[in-house]
């Protein structure tokens, strides 16, 4: 469904990504881990359209989306619940979800909230409040249904648990457990690398811009003595390996 | 107290049409990041427009369509020929963008009408008078109030209710996350150029029935007051635009009206009065009224 091939993208004179190449099959959820820094965000958006590869190509069900525009891959069935959520805090949650929207017919849109409405009971209830009163937990449902919106056929999730609560962290996985049961394609980058290879059918291990391990998401995660090389304090659970380091 | 409260009506008359100009302002602000100078010119558009038609015997019953179609144009032209283009370059480009463009106006109307200013006809009932309760007002008075509480409904309702309104707020806090949504950038700011042209050509609509004329560098005294307005209110918001607007309206009547007539011509300085009040505001509340928090540039 989604092939990636060989970008390089850049910040200016700092090259964020060296030519990493992943690909995502329909139905799948596929992790993307690696510590800080290691261009997961950078990946995502430039899949998203929200930056252009210098080099390499990117493929959406076949055709190529390089360097397109983001609204663009919205309406061939693409969306991006960005990092730190950038929900919209000056517009109530309606207003968020109707934006959302931007891609669907008005006839259906009114249908499309009241789904909204229906599954993120957490937003029914703040319907009319403004998103920047909304609890972490909260935004990221908000997010996420926001992306839902236009009803994509492949979700990007970058980091959707970051700066959660337990707890929330607990219905953020849940729901992305909820997605795959129905079928949706994601691709999520996730800081709870451990958490989130074990759900996946297969994750890639990004490093300083280089993709440098995959595989399927359980024998990733079991690979313990990978994890303590790569991404540090956040696999040390499952070692004797005292936490630290890497965040 | 009959003083008072006609200096209060005439206050907000100017007050709401420097709030029309600033909301424009504040708009353009909002999903540009530029704080855009060119934005009086659109009066003088409109003025030349009126100017055009009077003399092939146009009326004041359909001139303001013209007038506001001019400067919705006008506007929308300015950002498709030379806003876009600079879109992504530094602020700084931006504002000498917006400063070229309104020296080309002046220039333009200069060489291709005349530096001297061109009158037409004003409405018969501009300044007809009215009595309520044995205190005298002028029609256009309450015509300017009207019109502008009206344009301000407008306003709320497309910016509350459609889905350009609400994308155009959206981007205005976040456009990245407005694209990641599907809005089109040159569709959302295009439309605010559009939006910000309709609300330029009300107002000059209402500046134009008082002052029937049209001249070279007339926006450019709107603008610095409605530039001034939009930042008192907080740049970018639109509460804080119309509030701006009618506080620096009030001020300026105000101090004319009660400057002490100790000397002849003391009325003059109403203008450095409001000037010095304004300083002291910045001084006390850089930020504006209402201040807006993400003036990330976008």
């Amino acid at each position: 469904m989604l092939e990636v091939d060989g970008i390089t993208t850049r910040y200016g004179a700092i090259t964020a990504l060296h030519g990493a190449s992943l690909e995502v099959r329909a139905g799948e959820l596929v992790a993307l881990v690696g510590p800080n820094g290691a261009g997961k965000t950078t990946l995502l958006n430039t899949v998203a359209g929200l930056l252009s590869p210098a080099t390499g190509s990117v493929r959406f069900e076949g055709v190529d989306i390089t360097g397109s525009e983001p609204a663009d891959l919205v309406r061939a069935g693409l969306a991006l619940v960005p990092e730190h959520r950038r929900i919209f805090k000056d517009l109530t949650v309606e207003e968020n979800l109707k934006l959302g929207a931007a891609t669907v017919p008005k006839a259906e849109r009114k249908q499309r909230l009241d789904e909204a409405a229906e599954v993120f009971t957490v937003l029914r209830a703040k319907w009319n409040t403004s998103a920047g009163f909304l609890s972490g937990g909260e935004a990221q449902q908000l997010a996420v249904a926001r992306a839902l919106m236009s009803n994509p056929r492949l979700l990007l999730l970058d980091e959707p648990t970051l700066g959660l609560a337990p707890t929330m962290v607990d219905v953020v996985f849940h729901l992305l457990e909820d997605l795959r049961s129905q079928g949706r394609t994601m691709l999520v980058v996730e800081q709870n690398a451990t958490r989130a290879l074990q759900l996946a059918d297969r994750g890639y291990l990004l490093r300083t811009g280089n993709i440098v391990a995959s595989g399927a998401g359980a024998d990733l995660a079991a690979d313990a003595e990978l994890f303590d090389s790569f991404i540090g304090g956040h696999a040390a659970a499952t070692t004797d390996t005292p936490p630290g380091g890497a965040t | 107290m009959t003083k008072l409260l006609q200096t209060l009506v005439d206050g907000l008359g100017v007050g709401s049409t420097y709030a029309l100009l600033a909301l424009g302002i504040s708009l353009i602000f909002g999903v540009m990041h530029l704080v855009n100078f060119a934005h009086g010119e659109l009066i003088t558009v409109g003025a030349y427009t009126a100017y055009f038609f009077f003399l092939h015997g146009g009326s004041w019953w359909w001139m303001p369509f013209a007038i506001i179609g001019a400067a919705v144009l006008a506007s929308m032209a300015t950002e498709f020929l030379a806003f876009r283009w600079v879109r992504n370059a530094s602020p700084f480009t931006l504002l000498l963008t917006s400063f070229a463009i309104e020296r080309l106006s002046h220039a333009l109307w200069q060489i291709f009408v005349s530096p001297k200013q061109r009158a037409f006809p004003k409405p018969s009932w501009v300044f007809n008078q009215f009595k309520i309760a044995g205190v005298s007002f002028e029609v256009m008075d309450i015509v300017t109030i009207g019109v502008t509480i009206a344009t301000l409904v407008i306003t709320a309702v497309v910016f509350k209710r459609t889905l350009f309104g609400i994308s155009v707020r959206g981007a205005a806090e976040d456009f990245d996350a407005a694209r990641l949504m599907g809005v089109r950038a040159n569709r959302v700011i295009s439309g605010a150029f559009g939006f910000a042209g309709f609300l330029a050509g009300v107002a000059a609509c209402l500046i134009l029935m008082r002052t029937p004329a049209a001249e070279p560098s007339m926006g450019s005294d709107w603008l610095l007051k409605a530039v001034i307005a939009a930042v008192i209110g907080g740049l970018g918001s639109f509460t804080g635009a119309v509030v701006g607007g009618v506080v620096l309206g009030l001020l300026e009547t105000l101090t004319r009206a009660y400057l002490p007539e100790v000397a002849t011509g003391w009325d003059k300085f109403s203008t450095a009065v409001v000037f010095i009040v304004i300083a002291i505001f910045f001084v006390i509340r850089p930020d504006g009224i209402f201040k807006v928090s993400h003036a990330e540039r976008v």
